[in-house]
C-alpha cells in the first residue's frame, strides 16, 4: 500500500537529512506503529505518505514515495486525498470549519461527493466515534479527546485507505486514549484502514500494533521481535526483558500468564517507595520523614537496605525550616471556582506538605489544570480559602510569588520569550531577583551541551520543558507545579525529567503534577489524588490509588496485582 | 384491540363503550395535538434551520422601513420589534452577542449626530432659542461654517429624529447579525466565490485563538513575575502571539491542502475561455452602465448596459463554478419558514413605502414648527407584521 524507496529528506538549511534511505513496503490493512526517539525523522516519515512533504514543507526527497501506486512526487496533497487521511499532533491546528458535523464533512465536500453519500457517511461516523451527542457543538468548546476524535473523524468519512497519524493519544487520559485506539482497530478489522502511527506512549499503543517501524534504524518487523531490541519500549516490555522472558511479552494479559514465578519470587519482598530510590540515586530520601509519612509506611515497616536510613535523619535535620513551618506548604480549604456556570472545581481540600510529590489525575476537563492555577494565583477562588506557603496566591505580586510557588504550564513555550537560551536564563534571573548566573547554572545541570546562543525554539519538546524548568526554579520556590509535563517526551527525556524531580524532591521541593501519565505517576508520587467533575474524588498513597483503580494503575502494578509493585525500577531493586 | 386493525374499523367503533373506543378517541385528540403542535414553531435543529438570507431580508425589510421615516414612535417601535425577535430567537453562539453592540453603537451615534449639531450648528431655522454657546470668530474664507453659538429646540430636535434613524438602521443590521450564523451565510454564496468565503470563515475561527493566545501568554508572563500590563508586556506578548498566528495559519492551510482543498475539475479549454471572456465583459458592461447612469447625457444606455453586464457577469460564475468539484453537505433551505420571515420583512418595508408616500406628515413630524409626534395607526400596525418570526422561526435549543 505504501512504499518508500531509498528515501531520503533533507529540509534547507539543515546539516543532515531527517531521514537517509528509508526503505520499506507497508501491507494493506495493517496497523504500522513508528517508534524511536525524538527527532529521528518519524514526522517527516509520516508528512511523506501524505504528500504534505515536501510539497507544502520544503525541502527534497530523494527516492520514491508511492501511495496506492501513486507516486507522491506527481502528485500534489490534494490530489492524495481521497487516499491519505492525516491527522497531525494537534488536532486543533487540524480545524478548517466551526461545527462537529461541519468538520466531518469537510474532506468529503472537498472530494466532491453526492449530498446523500456525506449525509450518511457522517451520521455513520458520528455513530463510529461516539460524537452523535456532540454534532452541533462548535469544535472550540470540546475537550482534548473529544477534539482528537473529531480529528480523526474528519479524515474517516472521505473513506481513505491509509491513515496516517501522529501521536493520536499524546494529549489525552487514559480511556480517552483506549476510545480513540478502538476505533482504529475497528478501522483495521473492519474496514482494512492502512493505518501508520507515531506514537510516544508505547505502553497504550504497542498491543495494537500488526508491525512496529523502527527509526532511524528504518527496521521493521513484528512488535514482538523489534521490542526486543529497541531503545524505547513500554514498562511492561522491560520487565519481560528484566525477567528473560521470551517471547516477549507486549500486553499486560501476556505478562501476567508469565509472571508467576516472578510473583512467587517477589512473594516475600515488600517494594519501596519511589523516593526511596531516589535515596540511592544519591540524594536525600525522605522515606518515613514527615512528609511521605503515610506513603512511606510500608517501607518504614519493610528492613529494605540500609542506605534508605542514614538520608531520612540527615534530611530531618538539614531541612528544620520546612518541617516545623506552621501548617502544611499548601493548604485549600472548600475551595469553589465557577466560571459562568459552569462550576469548575467545587468543596477541593487539599494539603501538600514540604518535600512531598503529588500527582493529580483525572481525566480531560476534571480541574487538574484550574487547581493549579488556584495555586499559583493566576485562577481567583470564587469560594474558599486557598494559602501556598502562608500566603493567598491571587492577591500575592506576581514578583513575590515566583519565589513561593512555580508552574510550568502545559505548554512550556509559553513561558519563554527571548531570542536566545543566554537572554532568557539573564531575564529569569532579573525576574527572580537571584543572582546572575543562576538559572544558567540549572540548564547547564539539566540541559548539559546546549549552547547560549540557542534559539528556545530550535529546542526539542523535552530540553524546551528543561528550560522553562530551569527558568521556574531560578526564584527556587518551595512548591513546583507542573500541568502535563510529559506530553511529547520520548522515554529518555522523562527519565531524565524523573531524575531531576527526585533530586528537587529530596532537597525539599514539594511538587504538585497535572497528569495523565500512569508510568509517571508511578515513577514519582508520594501520593495520588484523582479529580473528577471538579471534585477530589480520591487522596492517598500512590501504591493505593494506583492499584486500587484500573484506569490509572500502571502496566507492572497490573501485571503484579495483588502486590503494590509499581515500576519496573522497583522490582530491579528487589531482584 | 390489537394495533394490527385498521383505522377504519377503529373509527367505527368509536361510539361504542371499551377499550377500542377511547383508543380513537386517544387517536383523534392526538391528531388535533398533532395539528396545533405543526404550528408551534419546533426545536431548532440542522434540518429546519432558517436559511441565513431569510434573517438578512427581514432584517434589510426593517432597516428600509425605518429609513421611510423620522417618527420617534415609529422607529421606537421598529427597535423594539427587532429586539423582540432577537430576545426570543437568537442563540448562545458569540455572533448572537453582537447585537448589545450594536445597540450601544446606535445610541453612539445619536450622541455623535446631537453634538454635532450643538457644535457646529445647523441648517435648520428654529426660533425657540435654548441657550446660545460662545461662537468662535472664523476667517471670511471658511463663512458657511459656524463653530458654536445658538442653538434651538428645532435644531436638537432635528438631530435627535436625524440620529435615531440611523441607529435604528444600525440596529436591524445588528439584529440580523445576532440571528443568521455568519458562517453558513457564506456558504450560500455561489460555488465560484467559495474560497473567499473559506478565507472568512477560517479568519473568524481564528480570532477567538488569538484571544486566547493573548490570555495564555498574558497568564505565562504572570508565571515569571512579571506585569502584564504597559508597552513592553505588549510588545513581548505581542510576538509570540502573531508567531503562533503564522504558524497556526500554515498548520491549517497544511491541514485544508491534505485534505482536498482547491481540487479542481478538468474543464475544456472553450468553457475557461468563455467564462473569462463573460465575467471580464460583464464586468466592463456594469462599469460603463454605472457612468452612464450617473453621467447626465448617458441615461438612455446606461440601465441596459447595467443589466447586460451584471447578467453576463453572474453567468460567468456560474460557469466558472464548473471548475470546482466541490458539492455542499446540508446546505440551509429556503423552506416555508423562511419564506415567512423574508415576507414579514418585505411587508414592514412596503408598507412603510406606501405610507411614506400615503401619509407623509406622519412619518416626518414636523420640527418647524415643533409638533407633539403621533402614532399613525396602520403603518404602526404594519411594523408589527415584524414580529411574525418571533412565532414561526425554529426556537434555539437551550444550551445546557
Amino acid at each position: 500500500m505504501i512504499r518508500f524507496e531509498n528515501v531520503s529528506v533533507t529540509y534547507e538549511g539543515a546539516a543532515a537529512p531527517a531521514l537517509r534511505d528509508v526503505d520499506l513496503t507497508v501491507p494493506e490493512g495493517e496497523l504500522v506503529l513508528l517508534v524511536g526517539p525524538s527527532g529521528v525523522g518519524k514526522s517527516s516519515l509520516l508528512g511523506a505518505v501524505s504528500g504534505l512533504v515536501p510539497h507544502f514543507t520544503g525541502g527534497t526527497l530523494t527516492g520514491r514515495v508511492t501511495v496506492g501506486g501513486r507516486d507522491t512526487r506527481t502528485h500534489k496533497p490534494r490530489e492524495l486525498a481521497d487516499l491519505v487521511g492525516t491527522v497531525g499532533q494537534d488536532p486543533l491546528a487540524h480545524f478548517v470549519t466551526d461545527t462537529v458535523e461541519d468538520e466531518l464533512a469537510y474532506g468529503m465536500e472537498s472530494l466532491g461527493l453526492a449530498p446523500a453519500v456525506m449525509r450518511r457517511r457522517v451520521e455513520e461516523t458520528l455513530d463510529l466515534l461516539g460524537l452523535a451527542e456532540l454534532r452541533n457543538r462548535p469544535i472550540a468548546t470540546l475537550s482534548g479527546g473529544q477534539q482528537q476524535r473529531v480529528a480523526i473523524g474528519s479524515v474517516l468519512t472521505p473513506h481513505p485507505r491509509v491513515l496516517v497519524l501522529d501521536e493520536p493519544t499524546s494529549a489525552l487520559d487514559p480511556s480517552a486514549a483506549e476510545d480513540v485506539l478502538a476505533v482504529l482497530q475497528r478501522l483495521v478489522h473492519d474496514l482494512g484502514t492502512t493505518v501508520l502511527m507515531a506514537e510516544h506512549r508505547l505502553e497504550r499503543v504497542v498491543q495494537y500494533a500488526d508491525q512496529v517501524l523502527l527509526l532511524p534504524d528504518g527496521r521493521m518487523g513484528p512488535p514482538a521481535e523489534i521490542m526486543a531490541v529497541s531503545p524505547v519500549h513500554p514498562p511492561v516490555v522491560a520487565l519481560g526483558r528484566l525477567a528473560g522472558w521470551d517471547p516477549l511479552p507486549l500486553t499486560v494479559r501476556d505478562a501476567r500468564r508469565r509472571a508467576t514465578a516472578l510473583r512467587d519470587r517477589l512473594a516475600d519482598r515488600t517494594p519501596r517507595p519511589p523516593r526511596a530510590l531516589a535515596g540511592r540515586d544519591g540524594g536525600a530520601g525522605e522515606a518515613g520523614g514527615a512528609g511521605g509519612a503515610e506513603a512511606a509506611g510500608p517501607s518504614a515497616a519493610s528492613p529494605g537496605r540500609g542506605s534508605g536510613r542514614r538520608p531520612l535523619f540527615r534530611r530531618a535535620r538539614t531541612a528544620p525550616a520546612e518541617d516545623t513551618a506552621p501548617g502544611p506548604l499548601v493548604d485549600v480549604r472548600a475551595l469553589a471556582v465557577r466560571r459562568g456556570r459552569v462550576e469548575a472545581l467545587r468543596r477541593i481540600d487539599l494539603r501538600v506538605r514540604a518535600g512531598e510529590t503529588v500527582a493529580l489525575m483525572g481525566r480531560n476537563g476534571a480541574g487538574k489544570s484550574t487547581l493549579l492555577h488556584t495555586l499559583v494565583g493566576t485562577v481567583a477562588p470564587t469560594s474558599g480559602a486557598v494559602r501556598v506557603a502562608g500566603r493567598t496566591p491571587h492577591t500575592t505580586d506576581p514578583r513575590a510569588l515566583i519565589r513561593q510557588v512555580g508552574l510550568v504550564p502545559q505548554e512550556p513555550r509559553d513561558l519563554l520569550y527571548a531570542e536566545t537560551v543566554a537572554a532568557e536564563c539573564a531575564a529569569a534571573d532579573a525576574d527572580a531577583g537571584a543572582a546572575p548566573g543562576t538559572c544558567r547554572a540549572l540548564v547547564a545541570e539539566l540541559l548539559p551541551g546546549v549552547t547560549d546562543s540557542t534559539h528556545p525554539r530550535d529546542l526539542s519538546e523535552g530540553q524546551r520543558l528543561a528550560l522553562a524548568l530551569s527558568v521556574v526554579l531560578t526564584g527556587r520556590p518551595p512548591l513546583l507545579l507542573l500541568d502535563e509535563p510529559t506530553r511529547g517526551l520520548d522515554y529518555a527525556a522523562k527519565a531524565r525529567l524523573v531524575a531531576h524531580l527526585r533530586t528537587l524532591a529530596a532537597a525539599g521541593h514539594a511538587t504538585v503534577l497535572a497528569t495523565h501519565d500512569v508510568e509517571l505517576t508511578a515513577e514519582l508520587a508520594d501520593r495520588v489524588v484523582i479529580v473528577a467533575g471538579g471534585e477530589v474524588v480520591a487522596d492517598g498513597p500512590t501504591a493505593e490509588v494506583v492499584v486500587s483503580s484500573p484506569a490509572f494503575s500502571p502496566q507492572v502494578a497490573k501485571v503484579l496485582a495483588p502486590r503494590p509493585w509499581l515500576t519496573v525500577e522497583q522490582v530491579e531493586a528487589a531482584l | 384491540m390489537t394495533p394490527a386493525r385498521g383505522p377504519g374499523r377503529r373509527t367505527t367503533r368509536t361510539s361504542e363503550p371499551g377499550p377500542g373506543g377511547r383508543t380513537a378517541a386517544t387517536a383523534r385528540r392526538g391528531a388535533f395535538a398533532a395539528a396545533g403542535a405543526g404550528l408551534v414553531a419546533p426545536e431548532a435543529n440542522r434540518s429546519n434551520a432558517l436559511h441565513a438570507g431569510a434573517w438578512w431580508l427581514w432584517a434589510l425589510g426593517l432597516a428600509v422601513a425605518a429609513s421611510r421615516t423620522t417618527n420617534p414612535l415609529l422607529l421606537g417601535l421598529v427597535v423594539a420589534v427587532a429586539g423582540y425577535v432577537v430576545a426570543a430567537r437568537r442563540t448562545d453562539a458569540p455572533w448572537a452577542r453582537s447585537y448589545g453592540a450594536f445597540v450601544k453603537l446606535g445610541l453612539f451615534v445619536v450622541l455623535l449626530r446631537v453634538v454635532f449639531s450643538l457644535v457646529l450648528g445647523s441648517p435648520i431655522p428654529g426660533t425657540t432659542t435654548l441657550f446660545t454657546l460662545p461662537e468662535v470668530p472664523l476667517p471670511d474664507w471658511a463663512r458657511g461654517v459656524r463653530i458654536g453659538g445658538r442653538v434651538t429646540a428645532e435644531q436638537l430636535v432635528f438631530a435627535v429624529y436625524d440620529g435615531a434613524k440611523l441607529a435604528t438602521l444600525l440596529i436591524c443590521v445588528g439584529a440580523a447579525n445576532a440571528l443568521a450564523n455568519p458562517a453558513r451565510l457564506l456558504k450560500s454564496l455561489p460555488g465560484a466565490l467559495y474560497e473567499a468565503g473559506v478565507a472568512v470563515v477560517v479568519a473568524m475561527t481564528f480570532a477567538p485563538n488569538l484571544v486566547a493566545d493573548v490570555v495564555r501568554l498574558r497568564t505565562a508572563r504572570r508565571l515569571r513575575g512579571r506585569p502584564t500590563g504597559g508597552v513592553r508586556a505588549v510588545l513581548q506578548i505581542g510576538l509570540p502571539v502573531l508567531e503562533g498566528a503564522l504558524e497556526r495559519s500554515i498548520a491549517v492551510a497544511a491541514s485544508m491542502d491534505a485534505r482536498g482543498y482547491g481540487r479542481t475539475a478538468r474543464v475544456p479549454d472553450s468553457v475557461r475561455r468563455t467564462t473569462n471572456a463573460l465575467v471580464l465583459g460583464g464586468l466592463l458592461g456594469v462599469c460603463a452602465g454605472s457612468y452612464g447612469l450617473l453621467a447626465a447625457e448617458g441615461a438612455g444606455y446606461g440601465l441596459p448596459l447595467l443589466g447586460a453586464g451584471l447578467l453576463a457577469a453572474l453567468a460567468g460564475l456560474r460557469l466558472g463554478g464548473r471548475r470546482t468539484v466541490r458539492t455542499r453537505y446540508r446546505p440551509d433551505r429556503f423552506g416555508p419558514r423562511s419564506w415567512l420571515v423574508a415576507a414579514s420583512g418585505v411587508t414592514v418595508a412596503v408598507a412603510m413605502v406606501l405610507a411614506a408616500a400615503r401619509v407623509p406628515d406622519a412619518l416626518r413630524p414636523g420640527v418647524v414648527p415643533l409638533e407633539t409626534p403621533e402614532l399613525p395607526l396602520w403603518p404602526a400596525l404594519a411594523v408589527l407584521a415584524g414580529l411574525l418570526p418571533a412565532f414561526v422561526a425554529p426556537v434555539p435549543k437551550e444550551d445546557t
